[in-house]
């Protein structure tokens, strides 16, 4: 197969594929359909996976929020940035919620798409349940999971979605710790054994595969589910111009993987040609720079035993 | 059509009656027949809807306040665990002013579990911001929820109609199922002012501030207010159309009466009874039963119960800590400083215990008694030993 570096976002790729990011980028629509004036911080990634989202959803969009930064930052009454009808109800109910939203379109015949957007906290741990819910009863909704590894919103408290070695707020080092001390709760799987249509994960580092993405997601019949990666400057401790490089270096150094299980077949998206050594990745991050070269060796083995599996089966 | 039913077919037959289109559920004694009617109905075309078979009860009711938001008329029914787990989205459906009606068959909380009837469970949560009636047959549980969706619709709030568990949801009495076509004619199709629509994008369920956060609590509050007026209206025309009318309170036998007792629900039935024996007996005793409890018809209490000495409030389910139930101190609350009486408050038939005839004697007795000489504030019946209290 012929391979080329995509000129948007430098992703080695095959000919083809980089063809339709081109056309996906030139076909991106100017309108924004998330407003200025949010609250985010600066170089948040998550509100670049909002807005991009919007992009690829187009004003037929219903969005489903559960509680977490990207609610908070968004609706500050009697302000709004949405311009696509929205509603937030709690924290653990965003797959319920969505599967009432969706039942009543389908009551009232519409084609309109419902799409929740919801952090990791509320997917991954209080969430988790009604999204399985959702999933297995086959809702058609399309369900993106913005993880920034931790609750940012509350002030940095480690969630399921948290790494191994990471340090939190209610995970810190210290004499007998070095953080977090468990591995990242594997959400898109736990998805995909709900025999679910699509499923895929992706970075604000390569938008236009994460929008390519959210586009296969909202045109698919059933549930559909994307796990993105959005950089946090605050909770992750890094220079808020560095988020699109971050979200590039988790993908570069093997240790965030993009794939897609269309259908229950699983297909690695990008196969970095040369992996970057993961401590390129943590030490450029305040949650990680307290890491001693034991626990860094550990997860450059833990990230070289995957993708030797993973070069083995492709 | 006249048939005779059980009490969660009759809620079956309103819900089917008042076209719900979105109905979420999930099992939980005693409410579990209700929804099963349903997924009858809708299995077998007689019911247009989509019924969501969800994961829990918390889930439920986000369904509900999903589907609401979207503009359909939704409906879900539980009990108990269900209605406890449902209390964070209690709050969020009357908040965001989405009218879901649910019924709320009337069972014990745990611990001990116990799955039989007392109104613990929803009078735990009478400040959570939904309507509240209490029935006492099942002809009034399916008025009340054909009348659920009309003010819940007119107002803006959810409307929580709770039955006791098995005493009603599990009883066959002869129900009147109206007309559809009454039923049409009464209640119009659906059609909220906000919902969730491209043509027209709103924002539901933002963060309000310190700045913000409490005008949304007082028009919720005046919505409350308003629903009181509302339901009295809506069952006079009710009445008219289909010959049943319940008012926000019911009076028996209080025009002459000595004493009186208060009550909510099917407990109503059986002190009926007792109120006619004794009055064979010479006794004239009296009953008032609450129907609407939330919003609490202060005026229409206060109005029928103002000129007795002794009011007795019987009721299945207790505030721990301070004594008496929760509607004993509703209305010793709404009779401050309009009345001198000494109100008693019965707690009784926690878990399911029976309240026999000679019980309800018995707290008349003592009602009698409290006007020649001093009695508790508080008594438990039907407990062993009570009687030495």
């Amino acid at each position: 197969m012929l391979f080329v570096r995509c000129k948007e976002c430098g992703a080695k790729l095959s000919a083809s594929r980089c063809f339709e990011f081109k056309l996906a980028v030139n076909n991106l629509p100017d309108e924004e359909l998330l407003s200025y004036g949010h609250r985010a911080c600066s170089g948040c990634g998550a509100i670049i996976a909002v807005r991009l989202a919007l992009k690829a959803s187009g004003r037929d969009v219903i969005v489903v929020q559960p509680t977490g930064c990207m609610e908070v930052v968004t609706t500050p009454y009697p302000e709004t940035s949405w311009k696509v009808p929205y509603i937030h109800v709690a924290f653990e109910n965003a797959g319920a919620v969505a599967s009432g939203v969706w039942r009543a379109l389908k009551v009232l015949g519409k084609k309109t798409k419902v799409l929740v957007i919801g952090g990791d906290g509320g997917t991954v741990d209080i969430g988790l349940q009604a999204l399985s819910g959702a999933l297995e009863r086959g809702e058609n909704i399309t369900y993106i999971c913005y993880d920034n590894e931790a609750y940012m919103n509350t002030g940095v408290q480690r969630s399921g979605a948290t790494p191994f070695g990471a340090v939190t707020t209610t995970s810190p080092a210290g004499k007998l710790s070095f953080g977090e001390d468990r591995p990242k709760k594997d959400m898109p799987h736990i998805v995909a054994s709900h025999n679910v249509p699509y499923v895929a994960t992706a970075s604000v580092g390569y938008p236009m595969d994460y929008v390519e993405k959210v586009k296969k997601a909202l045109s698919v019949e059933g549930p559909s589910y994307i796990h993105v990666l959005t950089p946090c400057p605050t909770g992750w401790g890094f220079d808020s111009s560095k988020s699109i490089e971050l979200g590039k270096l988790a993908v570069d150094t093997g240790m965030w993987i993009l794939y897609e299980i269309e259908n229950g077949v699983e297909k690695i998206n990008y196969i970095p040609t040369k992996r970057k050594p993961v401590v390129e990745y943590l030490k450029a991050q305040r949650r990680f720079r307290h890491l001693s070269d034991d626990i860094i060796s550990k997860i450059q083995e833990e990230v070289d035993r995957v993708w030797e599996r993973i070069l083995k089966s492709t | 059509m006249r048939d005779i039913v059980e009490g969660s077919r009759a809620v079956a037959e309103a819900v089917k009656l008042c076209r719900a289109k979105v109905i979420s559920a999930y099992p939980i004694t005693p409410q579990t027949h209700i929804v099963e009617y349903l997924a009858e109905f809708v299995a077998n075309g007689e019911l247009d809807a989509e019924f969501v078979r969800v994961e829990s009860e918390h889930s439920a009711l986000s369904v509900c306040v999903g589907a609401s938001a979207t503009g359909v008329r939704t409906f879900t029914a539980t009990s108990s665990q269900g209605l406890a787990l449902m209390f964070e989205v209690l709050f969020i459906a009357s908040g965001l002013r989405l009218p879901i009606v649910m019924v709320n068959a009337n069972r014990a909380l745990s611990a001990p579990i116990s799955i039989w009837n007392d109104q613990s469970d929803s009078t735990a949560v009478r400040d959570c911001g939904w309507i509240q009636v209490y029935v006492e047959t099942n002809q009034e549980a399916l008025d009340s929820v054909i009348q659920a969706y009309k003010v819940a619709e007119k107002v803006l709030l959810p409307f929580m109609v709770c039955m006791d568990g098995f005493v009603l949801t599990h009883t066959y009495e002869p129900v009147d199922i109206p007309d559809q076509r009454l039923v049409d004619d009464y209640l119009p199709e659906y059609d909220p002012p906000i919902k969730l629509d491209p043509e027209n994008p709103v924002t539901i369920g933002p963060i309000a501030d310190p700045n913000y956060y409490m005008e949304f609590k007082l028009v919720q509050d005046e919505a409350m207010n308003e629903a009181k007026r509302v339901l009295k209206d809506e069952d006079e025309k009710f009445g008219e159309i289909f010959g049943r009318r319940y008012g926000l309170i019911e009076e028996y036998g209080t025009d002459d009466a000595d004493v009186v007792l208060v009550t909510m629900g099917s407990l109503a039935g059986t002190i009926k009874d007792v109120v006619d024996r004794m009055r064979e007996k010479g006794k004239n005793v009296g009953l008032v039963r609450v129907r609407l409890y939330r919003p609490f018809p202060k005026d229409e209490i206060v109005r029928a119960l103002k000129d007795f000495e002794v009011i007795g409030v019987i009721e299945k389910d207790n505030c721990f800590g301070f004594g008496g139930g929760a509607l004993f101190h509703d209305v010793r609350s709404a009779l401050y400083g309009k009345s001198n009486a000494k109100v008693i408050g019965f707690v009784a038939g926690l878990g399911g215990r029976d309240i026999p005839y000679w019980d309800i004697e018995k707290a008349y007795e003592m009602c009698y008694e409290a006007r020649v000489k001093e009695v508790p504030d508080v008594v438990w019946i039907g407990v062993r030993d009570w009687f030495r209290r």
